[in-house]
């Protein structure tokens, strides 16, 4: 994984020490709260309801096992002893002090993380396939290009300001794993028919209270036009982005008004102004950064599809977890598992501080120092020999990670919704935790198959509902919690925003309508083979809505 | 009827404003306001322990008396005092003196 340099970490610390300086004067009254908010912001530190919370970086979910045991360190010491990781790729901690947090930030750059571009109207995380560098399907790793947009966009001075917040995924497969076309910049790494690597580019998608599903604006864009292609878009955003309304102010208001042909003949004339200047990657520095993401020397471990064979056989809830959790690696003695933090009745994305110690071992032992964070809020171990899977599986069962529901019913984004975070209408987590302890029986969920529900507590959509198979909207009506669905919503290379299926349900009701849907799709579905959203696609929302609010089939 | 919270500024505490002017940790011994005189003395304090850096986020909540205990009408204000409606073993939830938020 990719290094500081010294000016890497000569920047971070700098930064930790003016932050230091800013929350001292904060706290002695030098500042007031009016001209800290931005700076706190900027350094990813929000205040929620109980607390503050501190959202941490993690470019392109990449971690390694002393960057987690850090962090593990942290919860312990200055939370309580948990973190949450996010939809986009970070951790968010829920109760650090003010006063701690420049020691908090000390510590993390000591492991080279940071908090910043966490927040704020600036270019955040970019994000990343969680398979990147390992799964069998991939083109190229798209982590350095993200490497090197993050490298570009820290406190990129023109792009600091921008209308409102700018987020870009990169994606290296032909499946799409890194939901690229709800960012405002989606990036599909491909091959043109000369073998040359570049992008195909998406502007203008995104979730919240507008979901759009990003136009192509290029098909193919050569690898070293990258930065060059990037800023222009960013250049046409920061001109023409609306800055007079917040809630108009995203990238994708400004392609839906400006129109797909209009705004892209606007980029490609500042494209060609910029596609010799000083943006153009040289190859030897694309390579440079791709050096830092060598996959590791993975040794020939041929006996493992024998002990695999062997070990199911005899273990019935490993034979589950073979097949929801593990992902095809380029290397066919190898596999990606995914250790699910979406336990049965548990908060998604959560974890404890002995957790992450756990799986920061099992990193080392097993997964060549190599820690990935999805966005559907799991863990992935990218790189274990097969021949390790049942090791690396009775560990994850003795520290309560080794639940079997990898894209399945139980699998659910949760945005952390009213239980801790100030925007938010209703709550989100226990809605998961209903639904998760209803479909709790493996062969049911088994049965049910790929299923992926997403639950927002507000209309920001934090917990992507618009892109759920089932997506859940949590809102507010006359001080009561209801919950508004839609369906056939999808974030892969086939998006598509759900469609609301009809009134609103009650926080009593909402586990009894998802479980309709699911018995509805049950009874249509055409055999084992057609999933929830092909089901879906195919049959449209009738009869749905029929099952939900007509006749007998009443919302339970 | 009414009461004042914030959040600490050293921490971020959700705290309430108690009788002699002290910020509290707990809902339970908030000063109720009853009438707009009283609201008005809670704002104004608020305004100067604001001023002083004690706290932040001012805002004044309604509140019914339930068993003679202020429970806040909004939902969110009773996850506030309640804590998360999460993670029982932890934080103020998991105290047993919390009304249930719901």
């Amino acid at each position: 994984m990719y290094r500081y340099d010294e000016f890497d970490h000569a920047f971070v610390k700098a930064r930790v020490d003016q932050f230091r300086d800013q929350v001292e004067r904060r706290l002695s009254g030098g500042l007031t709260e009016e001209q800290f908010k931005p700076l706190r912001l900027m350094n990813g530190v929000y205040l929620q309801l109980h607390a503050y919370m501190l959202r941490i970086a993690i470019p392109y979910g990449t971690l390694a096992p002393r960057q987690m045991r850090m962090l593990a360190h942290v919860a312990r010491d200055y939370d309580k002893g948990y973190g949450h990781f996010t939809t986009r790729q970070n951790l968010q901690f829920h109760w650090p002090a003010l006063k701690d947090i420049p020691e908090i930030l000390n510590k993390l750059a000591s492991v080279e993380m940071h908090c910043i571009q966490t927040s704020g109207n600036c270019i955040r995380n970019v994000t990343a396939d969680h398979f990147a560098g390992a799964a069998a399907d991939e083109v190229a790793d798209p982590r350095p290009y993200a490497e090197i947009l993050r490298q570009w966009s820290s406190l990129h001075p023109e792009f600091s300001y921008l209308p409102r917040k700018f987020k870009i995924a990169v994606t290296g497969a032909e499946r799409d794993r890194a939901a690229v076309q709800v960012h405002d910049i989606g990036l599909h790494l491909k091959k043109n028919a000369a073998g040359r690597l570049g992008f195909a580019v998406y502007v203008g998608g995104g979730l919240g209270r507008t979901p759009m599903v990003a136009k192509k604006v290029r098909e193919f864009l050569p690898e070293e036009d990258l930065l060059s292609y990037t800023t222009a878009i960013l250049r046409v955003y920061n001109l023409h982005g609306r800055r007079d309304n917040k809630f108009k102010a995203r990238i994708k208001i400004l392609v839906h008004e400006t129109g797909t042909e209009e705004l892209t003949a606007q980029i490609e004339k500042e494209f060609a102004a910029l596609k010799e200047s000083e943006l153009k990657l040289p190859e030897a520095d694309i390579r440079a950064i791709d050096a830092y993401f060598e996959p590791p020397a993975l040794p020939a471990r041929p006996e493992g599809d024998a002990a695999v064979a062997e070990a199911a056989a005899r273990d019935s809830g490993f034979a589950d977890w073979l097949r929801r959790n593990l992902h095809t690696h380029k290397d066919p003695n190898y596999a990606s598992v995914t250790i699910s933090l979406k336990g049965i009745g548990e908060v998604p994305g959560d974890i404890s501080a002995d957790q992450m110690d756990a799986v920061a071992d099992l990193a080392e032992r097993y997964g060549f120092d190599e820690i990935r964070v999805s966005h559907e809020q799991n863990l992935v171990l990218p790189h274990v020999a097969r021949a390790d899977l049942k090791a690396v599986f009775d560990r994850l069962v003795e520290i309560g990670l080794a639940t079997a529901n990898a894209g399945l019913v139980t699998d659910i984004i949760s945005c952390p919704g009213m239980d801790y975070c100030a925007l938010a209408t209703a709550r989100s987590i226990p809605v998961a935790q209903q639904i998760s302890t209803r479909f709790a029986e493996q062969a049911r969920q088994n049965d049910i198959g790929d299923l992926k529900i997403k639950i927002s507590g507000c209309i920001n959509a934090c917990g992507h509902h618009h892109v759920g198979h089932i997506g859940i909207l949590g809102l507010e009506k006359k001080g009561v919690e209801f919950y508004q669905v839609t369906l056939g919503g999808s974030g892969d290379e086939n998006t598509s925003i759900g469609e609301i299926v009809g009134r609103g349900f009650g926080e009593d009701e909402i586990v009894g309508a998802v479980e309709t849907i699911v018995d509805t799709y049950l009874a249509h579905r055409q055999d084992k083979s057609e999933t929830f959203l092909a089901a879906y696609r195919r049959l449209g929302v009738t009869p749905f809505k029929e099952a939900l609010y007509g006749g007998e089939a009443k919302a339970a | 009827m009414k009461l004042l919270t914030a959040n600490r500024l050293s921490d971020g505490e959700a705290v309430w404003l108690g009788s002699g002017e002290r910020w509290v940790e707990s809902i339970d011994q908030a000063e109720l306001a009853r009438d707009k005189e009283a609201q008005e003395r809670l704002e104004q304090i608020g305004r100067e322990a604001q001023a002083r850096d004690e706290v932040v986020d001012v805002n004044l909540i309604d509140v019914d008396l339930v068993d003679g205990k202020a429970r806040p009408i909004r939902l969110r204000e009773r996850i506030r005092a309640a804590g998360p409606t999460i993670h029982h073993q932890l934080g103020k939830q998991a105290r047993k003196t919390a009304i249930a938020p719901v």
